[in-house]
């Protein structure tokens, strides 16, 4: 929340997930274990322990046959904007070890400065944050497939998606070296958006016209950063969470599925962002 | 064999039956030391918290004892600054509750945290946005308020009040009190009320979060409100039992029935506050976040209408009328089941906003998450029950916490019984006998 040193426009990193093109292959879940050096159990069976940073859901009309529909609906962290920069989690960790950074938008997480008290996990309505009940145990040998660009946590701490920011932290380095301050779209992808094998998920620069997130989006900074994509949708959009990843649906009940609506009212239908 | 250190004109079980005592609670407290230590030394897996629970038992216990230990600061605040002189005859035993009740949190806190050697990363790195900041750095000001208004109850002590210099201490410390009242009762409405915060913040969740004044949401001021109003009727509840286990008076009666009638109008205002919250946030702003309140107490097997029935009926309209009506209030039937019932909602108050929150689904295609605790978790829950009861009876036999114990209950002097074999007692000034 900090005001920090940036060079020109501060850019918005986020997604835009097409949840008519996925299928739920699960690829994206793979993908950001490996890249992320997420730890695992024997026993993953039971999911309210499990480490999942990018999490699939699985949505239903609720109708029955021939009617019924299914959505698969991957949840990166949202990383949520808030109101100026206010996102749920950052605004109650008491020890500063989560961060909205203004410069890319994206929300840290500080796994050194955590000391597990899990009020960042409470507040968040995305279940996007997990706690480290165990210590990491990698199979034997596993260590050496590790990824050296992020370190593996401890037990007791929080941790979740990053947009894998270490790429980024690579890409500008990569950038700056090359004479160019600005990271090209395509120098910073995430793990699951190269894993997506429908190409479902588009990454970059929300703020940037360039790139082809902003232009599938529309973002409105006008009206709290809604789209003007008749498709897209964000999750719980109205209660001001003001999240950087957008979904894409051209089927109403799967759009109305993001957020909470009374029974009158209509879907996408928001009087007022609550923030 | 230690009436050297027992206080003057009272009267104390036999040292073999204390111990006893001691050792059959000493036996729980082990107990939870052992659990303590597997969850300290294994980590939080030993509890049944999960990814959807990361606030449970552990928490709600934090709450409700900070809430039932506001009588310390509550009933200072009337001693001391409003000026209500009969509460010296239980200050004694508000500060000794509010001090257990203090440390067991700040223990609590210790173990459900998952990296406890990092503890005081919430005061290095303080982000002051954070509401349980704002808890840690007010919660342990307080703590060290309540530890110095404990102590001069310690020198009090028959042997330790020989010595001039902790006899001095001891003066000078109760001539400054007004002092750390006023601190005592600064602090706590702020800790309190930042743990009303805690939950009223949480914006992404339609169930907790509140609209409020300025940057404090309205639990803010209900959670303040609760434990002033609550806290007395707390100590009220120790003191009875006290006197049950002790047998004999320990309090005059009305020194209960003001405390009493103080905590019954407390309450009867809290209640129609958080009545006021609870209509506002059903109708206005849960609706604003597309949810009723069919979504909150319903679709699972637990949590319906019934614990609102109970937490603001009969633990906070019940007990209030007992409370402020006259004929009940000294009716001590009457009185202590409003007691129990006062306890009783402001614990379920912090239930609802601990582990409800956690409970309620919040996107449409999630699900309830109910939980149970491990026996671990169970245990150490129960481990700062067992170090109060300890510190308690500890405290009674050696120091004069009741300051009309004496008074109520006159000691027979044996030489007077062997001149009077016959001679009766009046029945309302028993003997201690234990």
């Amino acid at each position: 929340m900090k005001h920090e040193q940036t060079h020109g426009t501060p850019m918005k990193y986020g997604m835009a997930i097409d949840l008519d093109k996925c299928t739920g292959c699960g690829a994206c879940m793979v993908a950001c274990m490996a890249e992320n050096n997420i730890p695992f159990k024997e026993d993953e069976s039971e999911k309210l322990v499990s480490i999942t940073w990018m999490r699939i859901f699985k949505l239903s009309n609720g109708k029955s046959f021939p009617d019924l529909d299914i959505c698969y609906l991957p949840r990166p962290c949202q990383h949520c904007e808030g109101h100026g920069g206010h996102s749920p989690c950052v605004s109650v960790c008491p020890a500063t070890a989560t961060d909205y950074s203004q410069e890319t938008g994206i929300v840290s997480q500080i796994v050194t400065r955590c000391f597990g008290c899990r009020y960042c996990m409470g507040a968040c309505p995305y279940h996007a944050r997990y706690f480290n009940w165990w210590d990491p145990v990698w199979p034997d040998g596993m260590e050496k497939y590790l990824s050296p660009n992020v370190s593996p946590r401890m037990r007791g701490v929080v941790e979740k998606c990053s947009f894998c920011y270490h790429r980024y932290q690579l890409a500008k380095n990569k950038a700056y070296l090359n004479g160019g301050r600005r990271v090209p779209e395509e120098a910073y992808q995430t793990a699951c958006t190269q894993a997506c094998p429908a190409g479902a998920i588009v990454f970059g620069d929300l703020n940037n016209p360039e790139h082809q997130v902003h232009q599938i989006v529309k973002p409105d900074p006008d009206n709290g950063n809604r789209s003007r994509n008749d498709r897209a949708f964000r999750l719980l959009e109205r209660t001001g969470t003001n999240t950087k990843v957008y979904y894409l649906s051209s089927r109403e009940w799967v759009r109305r599925a993001g957020d909470n609506y009374l029974a009158h009212e209509k879907t996408g239908q928001v009087a007022k962002l609550h923030h | 064999m230690d009436s050297a250190l027992i206080p003057k004109g009272v009267k104390r079980c036999p040292m073999w039956q204390f111990l006893l005592g001691l050792g059959i609670v000493g036996a729980v407290l082990a107990w939870g030391v052992y659990a303590m230590l597997l969850v300290w030394f294994k980590g939080l897996n030993q509890t049944n918290m999960n990814d959807y629970y990361g606030f449970a038992l552990w928490i709600w216990a934090d709450l409700a004892v900070i809430a039932l230990g506001g009588g310390a600061f509550f009933s200072g605040l009337l001693k001391y600054i409003v000026g209500k002189d009969e509460l010296k005859n239980i200050i004694n035993y508000a500060v000794l509750i509010g001090f257990i009740c203090y440390s067991s949190a700040l223990l609590i806190l210790a173990i459900d945290i998952g990296q406890p050697l990092r503890g005081w990363f919430i005061f290095w790195h303080a982000n002051v946005h954070s509401m349980l900041t704002e808890v840690a750095f007010c919660l342990s000001c307080y703590f060290a308020v309540l530890t110095i208004e404990y102590i001069p109850l310690i020198l009090e002590n028959r042997q330790l009040d020989k010595v001039p210099f902790f006899h001095n201490l001891s003066h000078n410390m109760h001539e400054t009190m007004a002092v750390f009242a006023a601190t005592g009762a600064f602090l706590s409405f702020f800790h309190q009320g930042s743990l009303g915060g805690v939950a009223g913040v949480l914006f992404g969740r339609p169930f907790a979060f509140r609209e409020g004044l300025l940057i404090w949401p309205w639990t803010f001021f209900l959670f303040t409100w609760s434990a002033a109003a609550y806290g007395p009727c707390f100590t009220l509840l120790i003191t009875w039992i006290t006197e049950k286990v002790a047998r004999k008076k320990l309090v005059k009666d009305n020194v209960i029935e003001l405390l009493a009638k103080i905590s019954g109008w407390m309450i009867f205002t809290y209640t129609i506050a958080k009545i006021c919250d609870t209509t506002r946030w059903a109708n206005i702003t849960a609706p604003g976040l597309g949810q009723n309140l069919a979504d909150f107490y319903t679709g699972n097997a637990f949590y319906g209408y019934w614990i609102l029935f109970a937490e603001i009926i009969l633990g906070g309209v019940v007990p209030a009328i007992i409370l402020i009506s006259a004929p009940l209030r000294k009716n001590p039937t009457w009185r202590v089941t409003a007691f129990f019932l006062g306890v009783m909602g402001v614990s379920l108050n912090r239930w609802v906003m601990v582990l409800q929150v956690m409970a309620v689904p919040i996107m449409p295609f999630d699900t309830w998450a109910l939980y149970y605790p491990s026996w671990q978790e169970v245990a150490t829950t129960i481990l700062p029950v067992a170090y109060g009861i300890i510190l308690i009876m500890i405290s009674y036999r050696y120091l004069p916490i009741f300051p009309q114990e004496a008074e109520l209950n006159p000691i027979q002097e044996e030489a007077a019984m062997a001149v009077e074999p016959h001679t009766e007692s009046v029945p309302d000034l028993k003997p201690a006998n234990a």
